[in-house]
C-alpha cells in the first residue's frame, strides 16, 4: 500500500493537477478563514493561503518550479484581471471624472511619501544602496516595481519580495487605520490602498467596497506610471 | 464569456506589443486596461459583454497574488541580514502613505467642492 502511496504521489506532484487543486484548496479554506472571522484584516486570505502552500512545499520537499507548474494558470491570469480593471474604472466613471483633482492629489502625495519615506527610514537604519534600489519601487504593481529596480541596480527578485510584503501589510493595515481616524470616504480610502499597496491592497479594497475597488483600481494604475518617474530621482538623494 | 475573454486577452496582448514598441515603462495589462476602457466607453455592446465576466475575475482578485506569493516566501532569506530593518521600513512608509494619500485626496475635495455624498451619490 505504501510504495502504492508514494508511486501515485510521485506521478501527481510531477505534473500540474495538483498544484492548481491544492492551490485553490488552500484558497478556499484561507477565504472561509477570513469570511468566518467577518474579514477580520488580521485573517487576510493570500497572506494564510500563501502560508498554507509554503509549509506544504516545505513538507513535501517540492521546489517551487514544480509547484508553478501548475499554478501558474491562476498567476497568469493577473494580466487580464488588470485590464478587468478598466469595468469598475468604467462603472464609476463619472464619480472618478468629479474626482479627478484630489486624485491627482491622493495620487502624488500617496506616491511621493511611499517612495520618501521608506528610503529615508531604510537609509538611517543603515541599509545598503543596492538593496534601497530594490525597495524604492516597493508600493508598485510587481511588473513595474521589478523594471524600476533593475534600471537602478537593483536585485529583480528582492524587489518582488518587498512588493508583496508591502502588499500584504498595506491590506492588513488599511482597515482599522482608517476605521480609527474616522476617514469614512470609500474614494479616498481606495485611492490611498492602491496608491501604498498596489494590487493586493486593490484586491483588499474590493472586498470591502465597490466604490473603494473602483478608485484602488486607479490609484495602482497611475502610480505604476508616476513611480517609473519619481523612484529614480529620489534615489539618488540617498546614495 | 469566451467573447468577452477573447476581448480582454486582445486588450492585453495589444497592451504588451504596444509597450514594447514604444519602449513604455508601463507594463502592457496596465496599457490593455486603457485601451478596454476605451472600447467601453465606446460600445454599449462590449460593455454589455465584458461587464459581468470582468466583474467576475476582480471578485477574485487576491487568489491571483497567491503563486507569486508562495514564490516570495521562498525568498524571505534574500532580505539577509537587513530582514528587520527593511521590514520597518515597509510598515512605516506604508502606513505614512496611506496617511499622505487620503488626506491629500480629502484636503483636495474639500478645497475643490467635490465632497463626498455616501454610497450611493
Amino acid at each position: 500500500m505504501m510504495t502504492d502511496f508514494a508511486e501515485i504521489w510521485s506521478y501527481l506532484a510531477a505534473g500540474p493537477l495538483i498544484w492548481l487543486t491544492l492551490t485553490l484548496v488552500a484558497w478556499v479554506a484561507a477565504d472561509a478563514l477570513s469570511t468566518a472571522t467577518g474579514r477580520s484584516p488580521w485573517t487576510n486570505p493570500v497572506l494564510i493561503a500563501v502560508l498554507l502552500l509554503a509549509v506544504t512545499l516545505w513538507g513535501t520537499g517540492t521546489p517551487y518550479a514544480v509547484y508553478f507548474e501548475g499554478a501558474q494558470f491562476v498567476h497568469f491570469l493577473l494580466g487580464p484581471a488588470t485590464v478587468s480593471l478598466a469595468v469598475p474604472l468604467y462603472q464609476q466613471g463619472q464619480r472618478v471624472r468629479r474626482a479627478l483633482l484630489p486624485v491627482l492629489a491622493g495620487l502624488v502625495a500617496g506616491s511621493a511619501v511611499a517612495v520618501i519615506s521608506a528610503l529615508w527610514i531604510a537609509s538611517a537604519l543603515g541599509v545598503d544602496g543596492e538593496t534601497l534600489a530594490a525597495l524604492a519601487p516597493k508600493s508598485t504593481t510587481a511588473p513595474v516595481a521589478i523594471g524600476i529596480a533593475e534600471s537602478l541596480g537593483g536585485s529583480p527578485t528582492l524587489a518582488a519580495v518587498l512588493v508583496l510584503l508591502t502588499g500584504i501589510v498595506g491590506a492588513v493595515m488599511v482597515t482599522p487605520l482608517f476605521n480609527a481616524l474616522g476617514i469614512r470616504d470609500w474614494r479616498a480610502r481606495g485611492l490611498a490602498v492602491g496608491v501604498a499597496a498596489h494590487g493586493i491592497g486593490t484586491a483588499r479594497a474590493f472586498q470591502v467596497h465597490p466604490q473603494a475597488g473602483a478608485f484602488a483600481g486607479i490609484g495602482m494604475g497611475l502610480n505604476a506610471i508616476l513611480t517609473a518617474a519619481l523612484a529614480p530621482a529620489v534615489l539618488r538623494l540617498f546614495l | 464569456m469566451i467573447q468577452a475573454l477573447t476581448l480582454i486577452l486582445l486588450c492585453q496582448l495589444l497592451g504588451e506589443t504596444l509597450a514594447r514598441m514604444l519602449g513604455l515603462p508601463v507594463p502592457g495589462p496596465v496599457l490593455g486596461m486603457g485601451l478596454m476602457l476605451a472600447l467601453l466607453a465606446l460600445s454599449q455592446r462590449v460593455a454589455a459583454l465584458v461587464v459581468p465576466v470582468g466583474e467576475g475575475i476582480l471578485r477574485h482578485l487576491a487568489l491571483l497574488f497567491v503563486p507569486a506569493g508562495v514564490g516570495v516566501v521562498g525568498h524571505l532569506d534574500r532580505l539577509g541580514a537587513q530582514a528587520g530593518w527593511l521590514m520597518l521600513a515597509i510598515v512605516l512608509s506604508t502606513f505614512l502613505a496611506l496617511l499622505a494619500g487620503a488626506l491629500a485626496f480629502l484636503a483636495v475635495a474639500r478645497l475643490t467642492g467635490g465632497g463626498w455624498y455616501g454610497d450611493d451619490d
